[in-house]
């Protein structure tokens, strides 16, 4: 499973790229494999204001509808609208074009309860087995 | 990995909706090993299955199956299943994981002298080989050695001194064969089926692909559209029925609803819009009034819209009628349809 050294990783299985206050969020590749073929995506609304561990939207595959989790507190400047019209996107490009929002960042603190990639490879066992799903 | 039954099942091998186009398309192989067989035998075997379950044995020659239902005292579900006639008086019972315990205590409380029954479900793998191309399959395994059974038939063989039972029958809606082997031989057939299926497109199918092939062609799954309170006559399931039978666990209930009319019947539907995909339990309405929950839900891969099932009030229950779906708060519009939803497959019942 790809777990790139440039982003940090909630334990519910997004990913967060921070460039500045800017963060940009989506699931991992091992939360899209265990999803299978995402088929919907719910975006959250931007300007929405949310807190870390906050439930933001949904992703649902055939197999199941599943809650995304913010990794972080702030305010939705983005949300991915080509996933839209074309949700596999998470599938064959999670860190990609599969991004599902952006976040302006309001305080840093929270960062740190996130994990390292070394941490979340930990979490998910390098299996990419079952695990605890998403 | 999930728990099925009991049972550590693979959802998917190499993703859902390739594994169901697979199947629709060319051919792919599920492990059914999960699946219960029990086996009744008997000179009078076939009077004590007629008052068992619900369809008429009597129909049956030998090398024949038909599907059928194990009904409680009030006519609700306990199971659905084929009992294929594999002697001049016995009968091999295939059953659902998760209901092997209990069919066999029920079946067990109502055994009648003279009748042997077995339940073997540990002893038995199964393989479901299914999809356009399975003749084909069939065809290069035995070289003409063998005919193939024709649709809702079952053939019994040896391989290698062991007895092989192979039917024509599935849960897809395309041509197939079921495969029961003894679980010894499982990998081994696994292994043979892919190999030889590899010239034809097969594919290993998991559970995901098997809960929308057989969604599209409304096939019920026992515990989400089946269930203790529910008949088969509301499960539009009465030519699987044999009211004609003087008697039958259930009949006096369904001969009472048959009577008075159902007061709902199982459904399908379709979005008829962009929505999230339906689920089961999720609330049906009509207007603003809740009607119904949905009993299975999902995207059709191959119609590629939201489809599901629910058992709805008999007045609302027409096709074309127009329903929403409640689906985290939001309501999207459906419409309730013919089964099956997908009408092209290849199996010819």
């Amino acid at each position: 499973m790809n777990v790139p050294e440039n982003l940090q990783y909630a334990p519910t299985h997004e990913w967060l790229r921070l460039d500045g206050a800017e963060g940009t969020v989506g699931i991992t590749d091992h939360a899209q494999a265990e999803l299978t073929d995402v088929v919907y995506v719910e975006l959250p609304k931007v300007g929405a204001q949310v807190t870390a561990g906050q439930q933001i939207c949904v992703v649902e595959s055939v197999k199941a509808a599943s809650d995304i989790y913010s990794p972080i507190s702030g305010t939705v400047t983005a949300a991915n609208d080509a996933l839209s019209s074309n949700p596999a996107l998470i599938n064959t490009d999670p860190y990609g074009e599969g991004w599902i929002f952006q976040i302006k960042v309001e305080a840093g603190e929270e960062i740190e309860v996130l994990k390292s990639p070394g941490q979340y490879r930990e979490q998910i066992g390098g299996s990419g087995g079952s695990g605890e799903g998403v | 990995m999930v728990d099925f039954g009991g049972w550590s099942m693979p959802v998917q091998y190499t993703g859902i909706l390739d594994e169901h186009h697979a199947v629709r398309d060319n051919l792919g192989v599920f492990d059914i090993s999960h699946m219960g067989q029990f086996f009744v035998e008997g000179a009078t075997a076939a009077a004590w299955l007629n008052g068992l379950l619900t369809n008429n044995v009597d129909r049956l020659s030998v090398g024949e199956c038909q599907y059928t239902l194990l009904l409680n005292d009030q006519g609700g579900v306990i199971d659905d299943l084929i009992v294929y006639r594999i002697g001049d008086a016995r009968y091999l019972l295939v059953v659902n994981a998760s209901k092997i315990d209990e069919d066999y205590a029920w079946i067990q409380a109502h055994l009648a002298d003279g009748v042997k029954l077995e339940n073997r479900s540990d002893e038995f793998a199964g393989l479901a080989v299914q999809g356009p191309r399975s003749a084909q399959l069939f065809d290069a395994f035995f070289q003409g050695k063998y005919s193939r059974p024709a649709r809702n038939e079952i053939l019994a063989i040896e391989i290698d001194g062991e007895c092989y039972y192979i039917a024509r029958t599935g849960y897809t809606g395309e041509d197939g064969f079921e495969v029961f082997c003894p679980a010894s031989r499982a990998v081994k057939s696994w292994g043979d089926i892919l190999r030889k299926g590899a010239e034809f497109g097969i594919k290993p199918c998991g559970l995901g692909a098997r809960d929308t092939l057989r969604l599209e062609m409304c096939y019920p799954l026992n515990g989400n559209d089946l269930a203790a309170d529910t008949t088969p006559l509301e499960a539009g399931l009465s030519i699987f029925v044999d009211l004609q039978k003087p008697e039958f666990i259930g009949r006096e209930s369904l001969a009472q609803q048959k009577q008075a009319g159902v007061k709902r019947r199982l459904v399908p539907f379709k979005m008829t819009g962009a929505s999230p995909p339906p689920r089961s339990h999720y609330a049906v309405y009509k207007g603003d009034q809740k009607i119904a929950e949905t009993t299975s839900g999902t995207l059709s891969p191959t119609l590629k819209i939201g489809i599901g099932m629910a058992y709805i009030p008999t007045e609302f229950a027409r096709i074309n009628e127009q329903i929403d779906i409640e689906i985290r708060g939001k309501r999207f519009p459906a419409a309730i349809e013919k089964k099956p939803l997908h009408r092209t497959g290849t199996a010819s019942a």
